[in-house]
């Protein structure tokens, strides 16, 4: 038995492939769940995102440009999202349902419409691709014990948004802790009379947090179709955005345990991709079915209270009405 | 009430017998979609070479959802389409249930066999054509491990897995096969990503040609191959051209050919079972200006051999569906 063998630096570096959109995704749920809108549909906007960078990357050759399409596409659905739970005060879960299907069929449909491919976008090939970045000195380190390869493999070598979503924990933990902004996005999610009391427009800050939700899932389907595909495959988030929802609540709402959450689930699917290195370890077979569904089984466990509870904005869910 | 009845009545009897009139055949993709580049894509392509050949006409769909297969097929016999070919082995259980209704219909089926007197079962020897393409992996291998991702975990992808690990271990017989499958759902045919992610596990193991049996998740994995600068080997359509120069070969199922002969027999269609192997040219490897240059003569002889070999039946391959067990391949 050989435990070490389970952080494999390979295993580990998909770990952090993966763990990516999750940790975008899980973020943009974090603002707007803070801001007391509950969104399921973090997994439609990474959808349409991916698709609208793939598209307007293959179109123009430039990937920068299709970033800027994904977030685009990705804010044009929050703002759908916006308007039917804040402004018409509809019901968060039906509107997020519905922008989940909306997002499956438009992408298939217009992807048909403009390719003639079958629902998926033309595969990308030199700018049209984020490539992966290698940091300074990674050749020359490589060579030092133990610090040299962690360095070279798992650290460098990524794509951009990789380092991006890195950098969005310690940036979101700033702004929602330790600005003004962030103060008011909280308390909107708790009791936004008080918000509105203090004169602070409450449906200006919730269409803030599903703004820079909108945002982040659109970074995150980006990176999903340019940066770890060559190109939009119908449906290709595969249920992504539901493993970040389980791993926010997972990280209790908070940004630090949201890097943490989604770096536990993204290795639980990269070491779910390596049975010989469990089988190895462990001495026995593991069923990768198992290792799928640890996720959830997690997020249950969590959600049924064994282990600290998990407590959602308390105005979660609710539009809100000025009283008159 | 009554004069609105006949009204209403007439103009079905007349909608139905203006279908039947025409027989137009159908075609009833799966999931996947018709242009996954793959299964459904070569069942179209069949289609269109007979709508190309006679002039005729066809009707098609494209399912959204398991919910829809026995209304699309209810749909397609109402009207009158004559014979409706479902591309996929899910099929089954709704097939089961409409074709009794519908005795005056012909059905086709492929990659799976429902046992009624209107229907022919098309199965395909997949194993034979693996076999194949794991020759050619372990031939062009030079670290000895090959991989094989497949994409749902059912006994049909198992079939491929089990010839491909036959063909390597014939070429030779200390060969590692890595196999891999996506997920044990459907979403497991359209995740390029875990495609992507699979592959480079089986790199870091050692890995250098992989064999990809995923529908829409293999483009992430031919992606990667290409990317990592190893080889893969594509399914069901001929997938060389996708990255022209990295992929070996594809295991041709003529998908295309048994929706052809279906659409030529036409109502007059012979029903039973039918097997398209090696001997039939219902599978097969791809060979063209692609992969010219990574498929040396002397790989080609071999490969060409064995395949008479199993035409002719003195090399029998083994199916993993005949007993679900697999002598070289552990799951």
């Amino acid at each position: 038995m050989n435990f070490l063998a389970l952080f494999d630096l390979s295993v580990l570096d998909s770990t952090v492939r993966l763990a990516t959109p999750l940790l975008l995704a899980c973020l943009a749920g974090l603002f707007s769940e803070r801001g007391g809108i509950f969104d399921i549909g973090l997994e439609g906007k990474m959808l349409a995102a991916a698709f609208f960078s793939a598209a307007l990357a293959a179109m123009t050759g430039n990937v920068w440009i299709g970033l800027l399409a994904g977030i685009g596409a990705s804010l044009m659905l929050s703002a759908v999202h916006g308007l039917a739970s804040i402004t018409f005060r509809g019901n968060q879960l039906i509107s997020g349902v519905a922008i989940n299907f909306l997002a499956a069929g438009m992408t298939v449909l217009i992807a048909q419409d403009w390719f003639r491919q079958g629902g998926r976008t033309p595969s990308l090939i030199g700018g049209g691709r984020f490539e992966p970045i290698t940091l300074p000195f990674a050749e020359t380190l490589s060579t030092v014990p133990f610090f040299g390869p962690i360095y070279a493999e798992l650290i460098s070598g990524h794509s951009i948004l990789v380092y991006v979503a890195l950098l969005c924990v310690p940036g979101t933990w700033y702004i929602l802790f330790r600005t003004r902004f962030g103060l008011r996005l909280r308390a909107v999610g708790e009791n936004p009379a008080a918000v509105d009391t203090a004169g602070v427009s409450v449906i200006g800050l919730r269409f803030a947090a599903v703004g820079i939700c909108g945002i982040l899932c659109g970074i995150a389907g980006a990176y999903l179709a340019t940066g770890l595909q060559a190109g939009f495959v119908k449906d290709m988030t595969a249920g992504r955005g539901f493993i970040a929802l389980a791993a926010l609540i997972f990280a209790k709402w908070r940004p630090w345990h949201a890097l943490w959450a989604t770096l536990l689930f993204g290795y639980l699917q990269a070491i779910a991709l390596r049975p010989d290195i469990i089988e190895g370890a462990l001495g026995f077979k593991v069923q990768v079915q198992l290792l799928d569904a640890l996720p959830y089984i997690l997020t249950v466990v969590i959600l049924a209270g064994f282990v600290g509870k998990a407590i959602p904005p308390r105005a979660g869910g609710e539009p809100y009405v000025k009283e008159r | 009430m009554t004069l609105m009845q006949k009204f209403l009545g007439a103009t079905a009897a007349l909608a139905l017998s203006a279908g039947a009139a025409l027989a137009d055949p159908a075609l009833i993709f799966d999931l996947g979609g018709k242009f996954d580049k793959s299964f459904n894509e070569a069942a179209f392509n069949g289609a269109k070479r007979w709508a190309d050949e006679t002039g005729g006409t066809f009707r098609e769909i494209e399912l959204q959802s398991e919910a829809q297969r026995e209304q699309a097929l209810r749909r397609f016999a109402e009207a009158g389409a004559n014979p409706i070919v479902m591309a996929g082995f899910a099929f089954a259980d709704a097939l089961g249930q409409v074709a009794a209704d519908y005795p005056d219909t012909k059905f086709t089926i492929i990659d799976m066999v429902v046992d009624a007197p209107n229907v022919r079962s098309v199965v395909f020897n997949e194993h034979e054509g693996s076999y194949l393409v794991g020759m050619m992996a372990a031939k062009a291998s030079k670290s000895g491990t090959v991989g094989f991702i497949g994409g749902m975990d059912i006994p049909l992808i198992r079939k491929f897995a089990c010839g491909y690990a036959q063909g390597v271990k014939a070429v030779n017989g200390d060969a590692t096969v890595v196999a891999n499958m996506t997920g044990t759902t459907p979403s497991a045919w359209n995740d390029p990503v875990k495609g992507s992610e699979l592959t480079k596990a089986q790199i870091s193991q050692g890995a250098d040609v992989v064999y990809a049996a995923a529908g829409g998740t293999g483009v992430g994995v031919l992606q990667t191959a290409a990317d990592e600068g190893i080889l893969s080997i594509g399914v069901d359509s001929n997938q060389n051209y996708l990255h022209s120069g990295k992929v070996l070969t594809s295991m041709m199922k003529r998908v295309d050919n048994a929706v052809f002969s279906a659409f030529s027999d036409g109502v007059d269609m012979e029903t039973g079972f039918q097997v398209m192997g090696l001997a039939n040219g219902g599978v097969g490897y791809a060979l063209d200006e692609h992969n010219a240059e990574l498929v040396s003569d002397s790989m080609r002889n071999a490969v060409d051999d064995a395949a008479d070999k199993i035409a002719s039946g003195e090399l029998a391959v083994h199916d993993y569906m005949s007993d679900d067990s697999c002598p070289v391949l552990n799951f």
